[in-house]
Formats: C-alpha cells, sequence, structure tokens
C-alpha cells in the first residue's frame, strides 16, 4: 500500500513575460505582429533570440512526493511560485515541463466566494459553490444542513448573499468547502481573512481532515500557521524548490532568509558596530544547554549572548537588548544593571541575558543590541536586527497554550500561576 | 518521516492516478469529463436562468419581446412597404416561424461568444471541463425558445394555419440551429480569450448573418442550383424547414439538409478542436 498521493516530476512552467504584462491582444495587434515579424526575419537572427528572454519561469524543476495523510505547507514570498504550484496540481493549467502524478480527487480551496453569485440566495449558492468544486447535488443535499450548521447562516440562508457581510460571505463559502470529501485538499491562503474565532475553526476543521487520512497542501505565508498545521514544509523562491523537511525547521530557515536575521552574527573589526570605548563581535541566540540555534521552544530558557571587546577602560558599558515582535512592536528592553556604575577594564567579554521560558509567545522575534552608559546617559551604538529566532509552540505539555491548539492573540504569552478553590459546594 | 498512514491496515482503496503533464494534440471531446461533472453544467445554466428572473423586470417577458417586436418591425417595413414576398402566408406568421430558431440561434452565438471571458473568476481558480462554460451559457436560451414557440402556436391558431406531419423533424431543426451556434461560439469563445475585439464582431456578424437568411424574404426567391448553394449556410435549412413544418409550405431539398447538416457537423467539430486545443491555456492568459 505504498504509493504517493501527489508526485511531482521536474517540474516547470514558464509564461510570456509580454502575455502577463498585456494579458490579451487584440486581434488587430496579431495581424500587425504577424506583419512586422515577418518584416524582421530580413533582419539579422539575433533580434528574435532576444524576443526568448522576455519569458520567465514561474516554476523550475520543482520535485516532491507526498504520502497520503501529509499535511504539507508551500511557504515562499508572493510570486515564487506556489500558486502556480497549485494551479497545476488542481489541473487550472498545464505544466510546460516535468509531470505530476495525483493519485485521488483534488478539491480545492482557493479565495473563497469565487462562484458565488451575489443576486442568488445563501442557499442556492451552497448549490452552485458545491456544484463549482465537484460535488454532487445528492452530495450537497445530504451535508446541507451540516453545512449551514458550520457556517452558522440558519438565519440568513434564504437572503441574497450580496446583503452578507464579507465575513458571512466567507464563512459560508469555507463550510461548503470543508465538506468536500477529496482525498486531497489544497487550500491557498483563505485563514487570511474573517475573524480570529472563524479562522480558528478553519484551522481545527482542516486539522481533521488531515486527522482523516486525507492529504491537505496548505499555501501561506503565515509561517504561524504552516508550522501549527503541518508537519512538513516545502519552500519555494523564485519558482525553485528551496527546501523540503519538517515545518519548523523551513519555517525558521525562511524566516532567517526572509527576515534578514540569523541566530548568530559575528562582525569583523571593520564593519562592527562600534565606538572608541567598545566594539561588538558576535551576538548569538542560545538554548539553556549552550547550543546556538533559530528556533527556540516556547517553554525554555533563551539566552542572548554577546561578545564584546572593551577598548577604552574606565568607563560604565551597559549592555542591552531590544525585543521586537514579527509585525515590529518594541516587546520589551532589558539592560544588564550590574555594570551601571561600574567602570570596566580593557579586554573581551561576553554578556548572557536569559529569557525565561514560557513568557515569549509563538513567531518572530528580532533583537537589537546596544552598549550605553548611564550616568551620563549616552549610548555608545545600537545594533538594529542583530539576531533574528523564531519562537515555536508545538503543543508539548508545559507551556502556556495547555494544549489548546486555538489562536492566542497578544504579544508575549506567560505562563500565569493559577490559583482556583471550590468556595462552597452546591448540593 | 514516518506518517501515520503507514501504521493504517493495507485495505485502502487505491484511487487511480492522473498524470498532469503538457499535452500535445486536442484528446478529442473529454466526454467522460462531461459527463462527470453534468451537474454543474446543470447548475450553471440554472444560475443564469434564475438569476435573470430575479434581476430584471420583465423577466420572462424578454423571451417574448424581442422576436415579437423584430416580427412586428419587419411586417411593417418588408411586408407592408417594400412588399416582400411571403409565399402567399400573412407576412406576419410568415417572419415570426422565422425569427423563433433565429432568435434561439442568435442569442445562443451571442451569449456563448463572450462567456468564457464572463466566467474568469472560475477558470483561473477551479478545474473542471472547459466545454461546459459555453455550454451553460447556451441553455438558458432553450427556455426562451420554448416561451416563443409557444407564442408562435399562439398565432397560428390565430391565423388558422394548420402544420403538417413534418413537425416531427423540428426537434432536428433545432439541433442543427444548436449544432452551428455551438460551433461557432466555440470559435469565438475561445479566440475572444486571446483577441479581447473578438467580441466586438459577433454582434455585427449575427446582423449580417441574419440578412444572408431566409428571415425577412423567402429563399424561393432564389433559383436552383442557387438555392443549394444557399444551404452552405445552415441557418436557411433551419429557418426554412420551420416555415415548411409548421406554415405547410415545401420543406427544403434533402441536398439541402445534407449541405447544411455537413457545414453544420464541420464547423462543430472545428469548434471543439480549435476549443480543446487551446484551453490549456486560458487560465494563463485570460
Amino acid at each position: 500500500m505504498s504509493f504517493t498521493a501527489i508526485s511531482a516530476k521536474g517540474l516547470g512552467k514558464r509564461y510570456a513575460i509580454g502575455a502577463a504584462k498585456h494579458r490579451y491582444l487584440t486581434f488587430r495587434e496579431t495581424l500587425v505582429n504577424a506583419f512586422s515579424s515577418s518584416m524582421r526575419r530580413l533582419k539579422p537572427r539575433s533580434q528574435s533570440a532576444g524576443l526568448r528572454s522576455a519569458d520567465f519561469w514561474a516554476l523550475q524543476d520543482v520535485s516532491f512526493d507526498i504520502q497520503p495523510g501529509e499535511t504539507v505547507g508551500v511557504i515562499g514570498r508572493n510570486g515564487a511560485g506556489k500558486s502556480t504550484l497549485l494551479k497545476i496540481i488542481s489541473q487550472i493549467t498545464e505544466p510546460t515541463q516535468g509531470e505530476v502524478h495525483v493519485r485521488g480527487r483534488v478539491g480545492t480551496l482557493l479565495e473563497i466566494g469565487t462562484g458565488f453569485h451575489p443576486e442568488l440566495t445563501g442557499n442556492e449558492n451552497v448549490y452552485l459553490y458545491g456544484a463549482i468544486l465537484g460535488m454532487r447535488r445528492a452530495e450537497i443535499a445530504r451535508k446541507f444542513d451540516e453545512i449551514v450548521a458550520f457556517a452558522e447562516m440558519e438565519k440568513f440562508i434564504e437572503t441574497p448573499v450580496k446583503r452578507y457581510s464579507s465575513g458571512m460571505y466567507m464563512r459560508l463559502a469555507f463550510a461548503v468547502a470543508a465538506h468536500l470529501e477529496t482525498e486531497i485538499l489544497l487550500v491557498d491562503e483563505v485563514l487570511a481573512v474573517g475573524d480570529a474565532r472563524f479562522q480558528q475553526r478553519c484551522l481545527g476543521k482542516m486539522e481533521d481532515v488531515s486527522n482523516q487520512g486525507r492529504t491537505v497542501v496548505f499555501v501561506s505565508h503565515n509561517m504561524a500557521a504552516i508550522t501549527r498545521l503541518c508537519r512538513r514544509a516545502i519552500w519555494l523562491n523564485d519558482g525553485k524548490l528551496v527546501m523540503d523537511g519538517s515545518a519548523i525547521e523551513v519555517g525558521s530557515q525562511y524566516l532567517n532568509a526572509d527576515v534578514g536575521g540569523i541566530a548568530e552574527r559575528v562582525w569583523l573589526p571593520g564593519n562592527a558596530p562600534s565606538n572608541t570605548i567598545v566594539r561588538l563581535c558576535a551576538a548569538r541566540v542560545i538554548t539553556e544547554a549552550g547550543k546556538v540555534s533559530p528556533e527556540m521552544d516556547v517553554r525554555f530558557k533563551i539566552g542572548v549572548e554577546i561578545e564584546y571587546e572593551i577598548l577604552e577602560a574606565g568607563h560604565s558599558v551597559v549592555p542591552n537588548y531590544h525585543f521586537y515582535g514579527a509585525d515590529g512592536t518594541h516587546l520589551f528592553m532589558a539592560l544588564d544593571d550590574k555594570w551601571m556604575q561600574k567602570p570596566r577594564a580593557v579586554g573581551r567579554y561576553r554578556s548572557t541575558g536569559w529569557i525565561p521560558g514560557n513568557i515569549l509567545t509563538e513567531g518572530l522575534v528580532t533583537v537589537g543590541v546596544g552598549m550605553m552608559q548611564a550616568e551620563p546617559f549616552m549610548v555608545q551604538f545600537h545594533a538594529v536586527d542583530a539576531v533574528a529566532f523564531y519562537m515555536v509552540d508545538n503543543l508539548k505539555p508545559g507551556s502556556a497554550r495547555g494544549g489548546y491548539a486555538g489562536k492566542m492573540p497578544g504579544v508575549i504569552r506567560p505562563k500565569l500561576t493559577w490559583d482556583t478553590r471550590l468556595l462552597e459546594k452546591d448540593e | 518521516m514516518v506518517s501515520k498512514f503507514v501504521s493504517e491496515p493495507a485495505n485502502v482503496i487505491v484511487p487511480p492516478e492522473r498524470i498532469l503533464k503538457p499535452r500535445r494534440g486536442w484528446g478529442g471531446l473529454g466526454l467522460e469529463q462531461l459527463w462527470k461533472y453534468r451537474e454543474l453544467l446543470y447548475f450553471l445554466a440554472w444560475r443564469d436562468v434564475k438569476v435573470r428572473y430575479k434581476q430584471t423586470v420583465l423577466g420572462i417577458g424578454w423571451a417574448i419581446i424581442q422576436p415579437f417586436m423584430t416580427m412586428v418591425v419587419f411586417s411593417v417595413f418588408f411586408g407592408r412597404l417594400a412588399k416582400v414576398p411571403s409565399d402567399g402566408l400573412p407576412y406576419p406568421i410568415f417572419a415570426f416561424a422565422a425569427l423563433v430558431p433565429w432568435t434561439f440561434f442568435s442569442s445562443a452565438l451571442n451569449s456563448s461568444a463572450g462567456s468564457l471571458q464572463g466566467s474568469t473568476n472560475l477558470l483561473t481558480k477551479v478545474y473542471f471541463p472547459r466545454l461546459i462554460i459555453p455550454m451553460a451559457s447556451i441553455l438558458p436560451g432553450v427556455i426562451d425558445f420554448g416561451i416563443a414557440f409557444v407564442i408562435l402556436c399562439g398565432m397560428m391558431v390565430y391565423y388558422g394555419v394548420v402544420p403538417t406531419w413534418n413537425v416531427v423533424f423540428l426537434p432536428l431543426l433545432a439541433i442543427l440551429a444548436l449544432f452551428v451556434a455551438l460551433g461557432v461560439g466555440l470559435w469565438a469563445s475561445a479566440l475572444n480569450v486571446k483577441y479581447r475585439d473578438i467580441r466586438y464582431t459577433i454582434p455585427f456578424a449575427t446582423q449580417l448573418w441574419l440578412f444572408a437568411t431566409p428571415v425577412a424574404y423567402p429563399s424561393s426567391l432564389l433559383d436552383e442550383p442557387w438555392r443549394t448553394v444557399y444551404a452552405l449556410n445552415p441557418m436557411v435549412s433551419v429557418v426554412e424547414g420551420f416555415r415548411g413544418a409548421l406554415l405547410n409550405r415545401a420543406m427544403p431539398s434533402l441536398t439541402m439538409f445534407a449541405v447544411s447538416g455537413v457545414i453544420a457537423l464541420l464547423m462543430f467539430i472545428t469548434g471543439v478542436y480549435y476549443f480543446r486545443r487551446t484551453e490549456r491555456y486560458f487560465a494563463d492568459i485570460i
């Protein structure tokens, strides 16, 4: 019983840039072009060779195998080829090179609401959209109540969808798509919209789908969603497969490359952040065991370690760190207060600041490293984005999630100590 | 990575494999896929019908107004003023018997020509046999045709015209018109994906075609062999066939039907061929 659900071999897709820019021609233009290209043929060859270079490869030599029951995330920047890949797998477009072998029905959850007609009622759109996604009428009828209940649309199901809010629209569309019973489900960025509560239910539904042994391919920029939902991730960049491996590993590599942050950075004397008093040599993010790593378990202590040289004796030099969230929120600042009033001797130092476990929340954290003196206050230097790391919550016991898989908002996620007592027992 | 799947019992049915790769040739009609997606065909047609009756004031009325008003205009200008012969029939029913199939044909042609462009969203987001789109766009016209046909029957009663046994050929004639409309519609819709000015030529072409078809005048104006040559326009046989069967006139000759039938089939087959050849890049360039 060893078969693959999706097997891509040397997949490539070429687009003509000219066609992408103009998208379509008029018949007149084609006639004019045909005429001018026949004229061009009289001229030297080199010009027509130049035209070929206007092609661009949205996908190039991409190969992978996906086993049934796997949930695979596809990450990459805009234009990396993620959507092209889904379009090929879902048979919307043909590859230019290579081939994909697909076993099982493919259901696509692309840009929700495609195919909804605003004039029709919710009820009618459920049938229409279901048919578009490839469901049988009998199948839709059988699941109709379940779909409406999942979308929580019982009251408005006979209202034309043009009167729906965008959230209602989305809920109904997702509900239909989520009840597709295909062996393979392709999901493209649907979770980017909708309120937090609904997003969470979508994620839950997708987890159900993969628990049923069905294959899910999930395309997103949202690294957190991918690491939460997928064990495995495929990273595409400029149409090429950069990395294929565990979601956490790929995720952190992707963030490192994409954000420009790294877990360790070493500066040469020439370009190090410095002034006449102090020079930064290195910065790294380490686990409690001292291992440098771009990914940190939310449950454990995280160390930010710096090495620096004091070039001039007699000054107070206070290392300080600034922590930023993925969206740039300044999470907090910390400083090494032992050195506030203490002049330093010339030499090489190492300072490590430890963040306790269960403080930071999931996602990317970037660290700025600064040196200052307190009295009189003076900033010696500040290295913005010196290092970055990725906080991961694997839903293992001991995190503030307590096994809860939904969205936990907030910039930090401390684990509180709880004290609950039964005050009075009602019989 | 060891997936949990491995530990499951080995009695899972292995689904059939599909290989997606660059396609060569045209791969036929793809009837199997069309059959699989027949319900989508139904739902898309159903959507068009529903939406039309929800959005418009006159709803069903449009199916009658268009051929009826054309009939009135033709009767006044061609029948009354220009005194165009009408094979000895009252001009209004002479014209209307032709306008019913003609309107069916021209609206099918117009809606299929723009159908792919109107479904850009679906084409770029979801897979289904692309032929469904132009096919579905034609179906709502069948309802209009039915309604207009009822009016035609009413007029026949009014003018006291008794149909002949030839009415049994009417479905065949309607299918002939459908094939011509679909053949040209497939060409136009596929071309329109690539060349956006095709859509604008269709109403103009339909108008020219109307005057190249004996709707406002009888084909008896032409003598043989030209009348048979005339049948190269398949709509000639359709329109004259309708008149012959319903209004108790001579049917077009078998040769004419043969010529029209061959041309219609040719239009349809080349239309499907061109459509299937080009559909692979619809999603990329539409």
